[in-house]
C-alpha cells in the first residue's frame, strides 16, 4: 500500500465522482418521471394502460442493468438514433429506476386510505386535483424511506455505465489503475469514495423524513 | 336584473320537467331505489323525501343500509333501481337518456352542493387545518389563495377552532378534527350536507362538542340527512326520524312518532338494546 498514490490520483476520481453523482442525479430524477407516470397510468388509465404499465415493470425489473445498457446502446443506432454513451447511460438508469419507483409508490398508493381521496371526491375535486394534491404528496411521504434506498442502489449501480465507456468514478479508477498499476490503492479509495457518497445520501434521506414527520 | 325583465318571467317554474315550483322542490327525494352488491340486496325501495331546512336522522342497527343510502345521495355509491332527485335534478344519470351516466363534470356540478362528513373525518394529513378547510375553495370554486385563506378562517372560527387553525389534524383531538372536516364542508356553502355517523369515531367526552356544532348548522337552517346513533340527538333536533331495517325503511315519522308511538316490533327491539347499552 502505498498511500500517496491515493493523494495522486484523489483530484482525478473526485472529478469521476461528480460525473457520477450528477449522471445518478439524472437518472433518478428521470426515474421519478416515469415511475409517477407509470403508476398513474396502471391505478387510473384503464386496463390497456396497466398492462403495458405491467410490462415495462416487468422487464426493467427482470432484466439486468447491465443487459438493458448494452441494448439501449446498441439497439439505437440500429433505428437510426445515435446516442452518445452519456445519454444511453442516463435513460438506461432513468428506465430501470422507473420501474422500480413506480412499485414503491403503488404501495405507498395502496397506504393512503381509500377515504383520504373519498373526501376530496365528496367535495367536488377533479380527478387530476385529487392526485396533485391529495394522493401524490401523502405517497411521497410514505415513500421516503424507499426512495432514497432506490437512489443509494441506483448511485452503485451506475459503475456499471463504466463498460460504454462514461468517464464516471469505476471507470476513471480502472482507467488510473491500468497505467499506474496500482489497482488495490485506487480502487479502495474509489469504495470510499461511493461510501461517503451514499452515507451522505443516507443522512440526507434520514433528515427529510424527520422534516416530513414534523408535518 | 331589471323590473322588466323580472315582469318578463312572471313564474319561478323550475323547468325540470316536472311542474314543481320554487319552495316546493324538496332538497332531496328518494323514490324506489334499489341497490344491489352482488347478489347482497342492500336497499329495497326506498322512498325518503327531504325537505329545505330539515334535519333527517337515519337510524338502525349495523348492516341495514343507512351508509349505502347516504352515500347515494352524492352518488358515491351507484344506485341500480329507482331514482334520486337533488333540488329537482336526478343524481348520477342523465335526465334525457334513461341510465345513461353523467360525465365526471355533471358529478362535480352535483357534489360541490352536497356537503359530506365521515365517521373518520377524512382530513389530509399533510396539510394544517387552516389548508384542509381552503384547498376546496381553490380546487374546486377557483377562489385565489388569499380569499380562500381569508375565508378558511372565518369557517373555523365558526365551528370555535381559529386558534388551531396552522395545527396538523394528527395534534388535534377526534373532536377538534371533525370540527374542522364540518368548516371543509360549510365552507363550500353546500345546500345539503351529509353525515355518516359522525361522532361514532370520537371519545365519549368529545361528542357534545361535535352535535353542538351540527345544532347551530340546524339552528341556522341546513338540511342535513344524519346518520348516527345518538339517540338523544335524533330526538331533540330531527325533523323526522327514518329507520332502516335489512335495506327497508321500517318506520318514518317524526321523532315522536317513531321512538314513541311506533308499533313496529324491529324498531322496539332496536330502542331497547340501545337503551339497555347505555344504561348503567
Ligand atoms: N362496498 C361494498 N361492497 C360490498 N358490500 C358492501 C359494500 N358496502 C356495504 N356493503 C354491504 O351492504 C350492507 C349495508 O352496509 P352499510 O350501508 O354500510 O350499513 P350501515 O351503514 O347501516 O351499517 C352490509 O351488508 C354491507 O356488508
Ligand atoms: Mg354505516
Amino acid at each position: 500500500m502505498k498511500f500517496s498514490v491515493i493523494i495522486d490520483a484523489f483530484p482525478y476520481l473526485l472529478g469521476a465522482a461528480v460525473t457520477t453523482i450528477w449522471v445518478s442525479l439524472l437518472g433518478v430524477l428521470l426515474g421519478q418521471v416515469i415511475g409517477v407516470v407509470v403508476c398513474v397510468a396502471r391505478q387510473s388509465g384503464g386496463r390497456v394502460a396497466d398492462m403495458a404499465g405491467g410490462v415495462y415493470v416487468s422487464f426493467f425489473r427482470g432484466v439486468p442493468l447491465l443487459i438493458q445498457l448494452l441494448l439501449i446502446y446498441y439497439m439505437l443506432p440500429l433505428i437510426g438514433i445515435d446516442v452518445p454513451p452519456l445519454v444511453a447511460s442516463i435513460a438506461a438508469l432513468g428506465l430501470a429506476s422507473g420501474a422500480y419507483v413506480s412499485e414503491i409508490y403503488r404501495g405507498a398508493l395502496n397506504a393512503v386510505p381509500h377515504g383520504q381521496s373519498e373526501a376530496a371526491l365528496a367535495l367536488g375535486f377533479p380527478g387530476s386535483s385529487i392526485w396533485t394534491r391529495i394522493l401524490l404528496p401523502q405517497a411521497f411521504r410514505i415513500s421516503v424511506p424507499a426512495l432514497v434506498n432506490e437512489l443509494i442502489l441506483l448511485l452503485k449501480a451506475s459503475s456499471l455505465i463504466s463498460v460504454v465507456g462514461v468517464a464516471e468514478l469505476t471507470r476513471t479508477s480502472q482507467t488510473i489503475s491500468a497505467s499506474n498499476y496500482r489497482p488495490l490503492e485506487i480502487y479502495l479509495a474509489a469504495g470510499l469514495i461511493y461510501l461517503a457518497i451514499n452515507g451522505a445520501l443516507a443522512l440526507f434521506g434520514t433528515l427529510v423524513e424527520r422534516r416530513l414527520q414534523q408535518a | 336584473m331589471t323590473a322588466v325583465s323580472r315582469t318578463a318571467t312572471p313564474s319561478r317554474a323550475a323547468g325540470q320537467g316536472d311542474t314543481v315550483q320554487g319552495d316546493a322542490v324538496p332538497m332531496v327525494s328518494i323514490r324506489g331505489v334499489g341497490k344491489s352488491f352482488g347478489t347482497n340486496e342492500v336497499l329495497r325501495d326506498i322512498d325518503l323525501t327531504v325537505n329545505k331546512s330539515e334535519v333527517v336522522c337515519l337510524i338502525g342497527p349495523s348492516g341495514s343500509g343507512k351508509s349505502t343510502l347516504l352515500r347515494c345521495i352524492n352518488f358515491l355509491e351507484v344506485y341500480d333501481r329507482g331514482e334520486i332527485r337533488i333540488e329537482g335534478k336526478l343524481v348520477g344519470y342523465s335526465e334525457d337518456t334513461p341510465r345513461r351516466r353523467l360525465s365526471n363534470r355533471d358529478l362535480r356540478d352535483l357534489r360541490r352542493n352536497v356537503g359530506m362528513v365521515f365517521q373518520q373525518f377524512n382530513l389530509w394529513p399533510h396539510m394544517t387545518a387552516l389548508e384542509n378547510v381552503a384547498e376546496a375553495l381553490v380546487q374546486v370554486r377557483g377562489m385565489d389563495k388569499v380569499a380562500a385563506t381569508s375565508h378558511a378562517r372565518r369557517m373555523l372560527d365558526r365551528v370555535g377552532l381559529a386558534a388551531k387553525a396552522d395545527s396538523y389534524p394528527a395534534r388535534l383531538s377526534g373532536g377538534q378534527q371533525q370540527r374542522v372536516a364540518i368548516a371543509r364542508v360549510i365552507a363550500m356553502e353546500p345546500h345539503l350536507m351529509l353525515f355518516d355517523e359522525p361522532t361514532s369515531a370520537l371519545d365519549p367526552e368529545l361528542v357534545g362538542e361535535v352535535l353542538q356544532v351540527m345544532r347551530d348548522l340546524a339552528a341556522d337552517g341546513m338540511t342535513m340527512v344524519v346518520v348516527t346513533h345518538e339517540m338523544g340527538f335524533a330526538a331533540n333536533v330531527a325533523d323526522k326520524v327514518a329507520f332502516l331495517d335489512r335495506g327497508r325503511i321500517a318506520a318514518f315519522g317524526t321523532p315522536r312518532e317513531v321512538f314513541h308511538e311506533s308499533t313496529e316490533p324491529r324498531v322496539q327491539q332496536f330502542l331497547q338494546t340501545y337503551h339497555e347499552r347505555n344504561s348503567f
